[in-house]
C-alpha cells in the first residue's frame, strides 16, 4: 500500500491556496489524477518524486518511509528512483534515444523491448530536436520506464500522441506495468484519454 | 614608415610568452574553479551568494588600480597574510609571477563565471529533476547533463577569461610591476616601449596581441555556429 498524506502552499494568483491530499493507492494500480489547473496536480507528484518538499506531510511505501516532516525526514529523489514523466518531457538535449536510455539502464535486451513499444527502433541514433513532439513524448516514457520502477508518475503523458499511436503504446504499458507490479498515477486533462486504463481516480480541487 | 610594420626577428618575445603563459595558467585554474562555483550560485538565492556575486563581479567596475593597490597592500611581505606566506611558506605574491597568477584570477573571474551561472540558469530545471528520478547524484548529473548542454558558454568563458586576461594591465603593473623575464607582460611592455619611445616595438606587441584577441574573439562565433549575437552573451 501506497500511503500519501501531505500539505503544501502553493502560491497562486489571488494569494496563497493550500494543496491538501490524503490517499492510498494499492500496489499494481493504475490512478488518474485530474482537476482545474493550477489546482497543485503536477505539485503532487514532484513532492511524491521528492523534487518538492511540503511543508507537512508523510508519505509510506509499503513499509518504506519516504518522507516525514514530522521527523524532518525526506528520502532523496535519487534513493525514491520514481520513474517520472513531465510535462514538458524534459529530454536531454544532448542525448539521442539510445543515449537516453543507457543513461538510465544496462539492460540492453530491456531498452530492445522498450524501443520497440514506443516505436523507436529506427530513431536510436536522433537527438530530441530532430524528434517529432509524438516520439519525444513516447521517449520520455520510454525512460521512466527503463528503470523498472515500482512507482510511475506520468503528467500528461500521452498529450502529443495520435489516436492510433495512443491506442496501440497504451495496451503495451499496461502490459508492463502488470509485469513489474507497478503503480502508475497519471495526470491528465482529458477525462476520456484513459477510460478503460485507470481503475482508480483522484480529484484535486482549488483550495 | 616602412621599418614602423616590419617584424625584428632579434627583438625579446618574452613578455608575449609570459603573457601566454598567465593567460593560459589563469584561465585554466578558473574554469576548475569557475564551474562548481557558478554552479553553486546558478541554484537558488541566500544572501551569501548575493554578496559573494557581488564580489565577483566588482573587478567589472573597479578601477584596476583599486583592486591592484589592496591585493599590494594583501600580500605585501611586510604585513598580514603576505608576512605570513612568506615566513612560513616563503612565498612572495608582490612583484612575482605567482603575484601575475593571482591578481589575474581575480580580476577575471567574473568573464568565466558570468557565462557559465547564466547559461546554467537557462536549463529548464526539470532536466536536472529528471537526471535525479533516474537514480543519478548532482555530480553525475552535472557532468553528464548539464555541462554537455552548456558547452558552448563554456567555450565563450573560457576564451572571454584568456582574451580578457591577455590585455591586463593596471592591476598586473601594480602587483607585478615591470620586472623583465617575470613580470613584464605585453601590455606592460608596450607601455614601457611607448615611454621609451621605441614606437617599433610596442607596436609589435600590440599587433600580436590584437591579432591573437581578434582570433579568440572570431572562434567564439565560429565555435558557437552562429549562435551568440555577441561575444559577451
Amino acid at each position: 500500500m501506497i500511503s500519501i498524506d501531505i500539505e503544501k502552499k502553493l502560491k497562486a494568483y489571488k494569494g496563497q491556496q493550500v494543496l491538501k491530499i490524503a490517499a492510498q493507492f494499492t500496489v499494481g494500480s493504475i490512478t488518474k489524477i485530474y482537476g482545474p489547473s493550477g489546482a497543485g496536480k503536477t505539485t503532487f507528484l514532484k513532492i511524491i518524486a521528492g523534487l518538492i518538499d511540503p511543508e507537512k506531510g508523510k508519505i509510506t511505501i509499503g513499509d518504506t518511509l519516504w518522507l516525514d516532516t514530522a521527523a524532518n525526514f525526506s528520502l532523496s529523489p535519487q534513493k525514491r528512483k520514481v520513474g517520472f514523466v513531465f510535462q514538458n518531457y524534459a529530454l536531454f538535449p544532448n542525448m539521442t534515444v539510445q543515449q537516453h536510455l543507457e543513461y538510465a539502464t544496462d539492460d540492453a535486451l530491456w531498452i530492445k523491448r522498450l524501443l520497440e513499444i514506443g516505436k523507436l527502433e529506427t530513431f536510436t541514433e536522433h537527438k530530441p530536436e530532430y524528434l517529432s513532439g509524438g516520439q519525444q513524448q513516447r521517449l520520455a516514457i520510454l525512460r521512466a520506464m527503463a528503470i523498472k520502477p515500482q512507482l510511475l508518475l506520468m503528467d500528461e503523458p500521452f498529450s502529443a500522441l495520435d489516436p492510433k499511436m495512443k491506442s496501440e503504446i497504451i495496451p503495451e504499458l499496461k502490459l508492463l506495468w502488470g509485469e513489474l507490479g507497478t503503480t502508475t498515477l497519471i495526470v491528465s486533462h482529458n477525462p476520456q484519454e484513459l477510460e478503460g486504463l485507470a481503475e482508480l481516480e483522484l480529484y484535486i480541487e482549488n483550495q | 614608415m616602412a621599418t614602423f610594420f616590419t617584424f625584428d626577428l632579434a627583438m625579446d618575445l618574452t613578455p608575449i610568452w609570459l603573457t601566454l603563459k598567465l593567460a593560459s595558467i589563469t584561465t585554466l585554474v578558473l574554469l576548475l574553479i569557475g564551474l562548481p562555483l557558478a554552479y553553486w550560485l546558478s541554484k537558488g538565492r541566500s544572501i551569501v551568494k548575493i554578496i559573494l556575486e557581488a564580489i565577483i563581479t566588482m573587478p567589472l567596475v573597479l578601477p584596476p588600480s583599486v583592486l591592484g593597490f589592496y591585493l599590494l597592500l594583501a600580500f605585501s611581505p611586510q604585513h598580514g597574510i603576505g608576512k605570513w606566506l612568506h615566513e612560513i611558506f616563503n612565498i612572495q605574491f608582490v612583484f612575482s609571477f605567482q603575484g601575475l597568477i593571482l591578481a589575474s584570477i581575480i580580476y577575471s573571474m567574473p568573464f568565466m563565471i558570468g557565462p557559465i551561472k547564466s547559461a546554467l540558469q537557462q536549463l529548464p530545471l526539470s532536466l536536472s529533476q529528471a537526471s535525479y528520478t533516474l537514480g543519478k547524484t548532482e555530480r553525475q548529473t552535472f557532468i553528464k547533463v548539464l555541462l554537455p548542454n552548456i558547452r558552448s558558454s563554456v567555450l565563450t568563458a573560457v576564451i572571454l577569461t584568456f582574451a580578457h586576461t591577455l590585455g591586463e594591465f593596471g592591476v598586473v603593473l601594480m602587483i607585478g610591476g615591470n620586472i623583465p623575464n617575470v613580470t613584464r607582460v605585453a601590455s606592460i611592455a608596450v607601455y614601457d616601449s611607448v615611454e621609451n619611445m621605441d614606437y617599433h616595438a610596442a607596436n609589435v606587441y600590440s599587433l600580436i596581441l590584437f591579432s591573437i584577441t581578434f582570433i579568440m574573439v572570431i572562434s567564439v562565433f565560429v565555435f558557437n555556429k552562429y549562435k551568440a549575437k555577441s561575444p559577451l552573451e
